[in-house]
C-alpha cells in the first residue's frame, strides 16, 4: 500500500465516525409552503388493517390496504408513476382523513366529508364509483343497480371490475355493493374486510341486507 | 425507468448526504445545507429524465448547495467569537473527528473530491460527474488532497 492508500483508508475510517444516526428530518412545512408536495401520504392503522392514505392538493386520492412493507412500497411506486414522483411522507396533510376514518370505525360517522381527487379513475369506472359514493351508510346496492345508475344497465360485470379497482375503498363505499342474489360479491381488500365494514354499518342485521 | 417516490430517495440517501455535508461544510452549517439540498432536489425531481444514478444526482445537488453556502458565509461578516483567519472552528463540536477540520481547510475542489471518495464512497466516474469535471481531474483532486493532508496530519 502506498502512503496515499493508507491515508485514504484512514479517512474512510474517519468518515465512519461522522454522524451515523438518522439524517435530519426534511422540513416538510417548507416543502409544503413551496407547493412542492404533489402527493402527501400517511400510514394509518384501522380495524381492517394498515392503510396508506394519500392526498394531492385537490383532495384524498388513494386509500390502499397494505398488508406488508412490500404493499406499501408498491402503493407508493404506483402513486409516483401515475401522479407525480414528488411523493412525501407528510401525515399532517392526511389529518382530516385519519380523523374521519377513526370516527367511522368508532361508529360515530356515517358519511365522509373529505374532498376527493378522482384522478386515478376514468370513464365508465369513474361513473360507477361516483354512483357508488351515493349509496347511503347502512344500505347496500347491487352491481346491476350501480351499472344502471352509471348509464349502462347491462354493465354489471364491468361495474364489478371498476369496483374491484376502486382507488378509494371505505370512503367510496364499494363494500356496499353486493350480488343481486344476495351473495357478497368480491372486494378489493378481501371478503373478510367487506364483512367487517358491513358489520360496522350494521347493514346486514341478521344477515338480511336492506336494499337501497 | 420510473423515478422512485421521492420519499424512497430521501430514505435511501438522506444519511449519506448529511454525512457528506458535515464533512465539507461542518456540522453547524450542514443542517441548513441539508434542507436546501432536499428542497432543491424536490423541486427539480419531476423533470429528471435519468433515474439510473440518483445517488450521484443528489450528491451533485448537495455539492452545489455547499458551494452556495460557503460563498454566502464568506460574504457575511465573521462572527466575533470565531478565530480571525478561519471559518473553521479549532475544536469540533458533536465529536466530529479532527481530521475533518483539515479536510475542510483544503481548497474546495480537493475537499469535495476527497469527501465524495471517502464519505460517499463514489467511484471516480461518479465523482467527476458530481463535480462536473473529467475523471482525470477528479483523480488529480483526490491525489492532491491526500498529498496535502499527509503534510498537515504529520505536522
Amino acid at each position: 500500500m502506498t502512503a496515499h492508500d493508507v491515508l485514504e483508508s484512514a479517512l474512510r475510517d474517519a468518515a465512519a465516525a461522522l454522524p451515523t444516526g438518522p439524517a435530519p428530518a426534511l422540513d416538510v412545512e417548507a416543502a409544503e409552503a413551496a407547493s412542492l408536495i404533489d402527493v402527501a401520504y400517511a400510514r394509518h392503522d384501522t380495524p381492517v388493517g394498515s392503510l396508506v392514505l394519500a392526498a394531492t392538493p385537490r383532495g384524498l386520492v388513494r386509500v390502499a390496504y397494505t398488508d406488508d412493507e412490500a404493499g406499501v412500497e408498491a402503493t407508493l411506486a404506483a402513486l409516483s408513476r401515475d401522479l407525480s414522483p414528488r411523493v412525501l411522507d407528510a401525515p399532517r396533510r392526511l389529518d382530516a382523513a385519519r380523523r374521519e376514518l377513526d370516527e367511522y370505525f368508532a361508529g360515530r360517522r356515517d358519511r365522509f366529508e373529505l374532498a376527493l381527487d378522482w384522478r386515478l379513475t376514468r370513464g365508465f369506472a369513474r361513473r360507477i364509483l361516483r354512483s357508488t359514493a351515493r349509496i347511503p351508510y347502512g344500505s347496500v346496492s347491487s352491481y346491476a343497480q350501480v351499472a344502471t345508475a352509471a348509464g349502462s344497465p347491462r354493465g354489471s360485470r364491468a361495474a364489478g371490475n371498476a369496483l374491484g379497482a376502486n382507488p378509494l375503498p371505505i370512503v367510496v363505499p364499494c363494500h356496499r355493493v353486493l350480488h343481486s342474489g344476495g351473495g357478497l360479491g368480491g372486494y378489493t381488500g378481501g371478503l373478510e374486510r367487506k364483512l367487517i365494514l358491513l358489520g360496522i354499518e350494521s347493514a346486514m342485521p341478521g344477515g338480511a341486507p336492506t336494499r337501497a | 425507468m420510473d423515478l422512485p417516490p421521492f420519499q424512497a430517495l430521501l430514505d435511501a440517501q438522506g444519511r449519506d448526504v448529511h454525512r457528506f455535508l458535515v464533512a465539507i461544510v461542518g456540522p453547524s452549517d450542514a443542517e441548513d445545507c441539508y434542507q436546501e439540498t432536499w428542497l432543491a432536489a424536490l423541486k427539480a425531481y419531476p423533470r429528471l429524465h435519468d433515474a439510473a444514478n440518483l445517488r450521484a444526482w443528489i450528491l451533485t445537488v448537495a455539492h452545489r448547495k455547499a458551494i452556495d453556502h460557503v460563498r454566502a458565509r464568506n460574504r457575511r461578516p465573521t462572527p466575533v467569537a470565531e478565530l480571525p483567519d478561519a471559518a473553521i472552528p479549532a475544536v469540533e463540536p458533536d465529536g466530529v473527528p479532527e481530521i475533518w477540520t483539515h479536510v475542510r481547510a483544503l481548497p474546495a475542489k480537493q475537499r469535495t473530491a476527497i469527501a465524495l471518495r471517502t464519505v460517499a464512497d463514489l467511484a471516480y466516474p461518479d465523482i467527476a460527474r458530481v463535480m462536473g469535471t473529467s475523471e482525470e481531474a477528479a483523480r488529480r483532486s483526490v491525489h492532491e488532497a491526500l498529498k496535502r493532508l499527509r503534510t498537515e496530519v504529520s505536522r
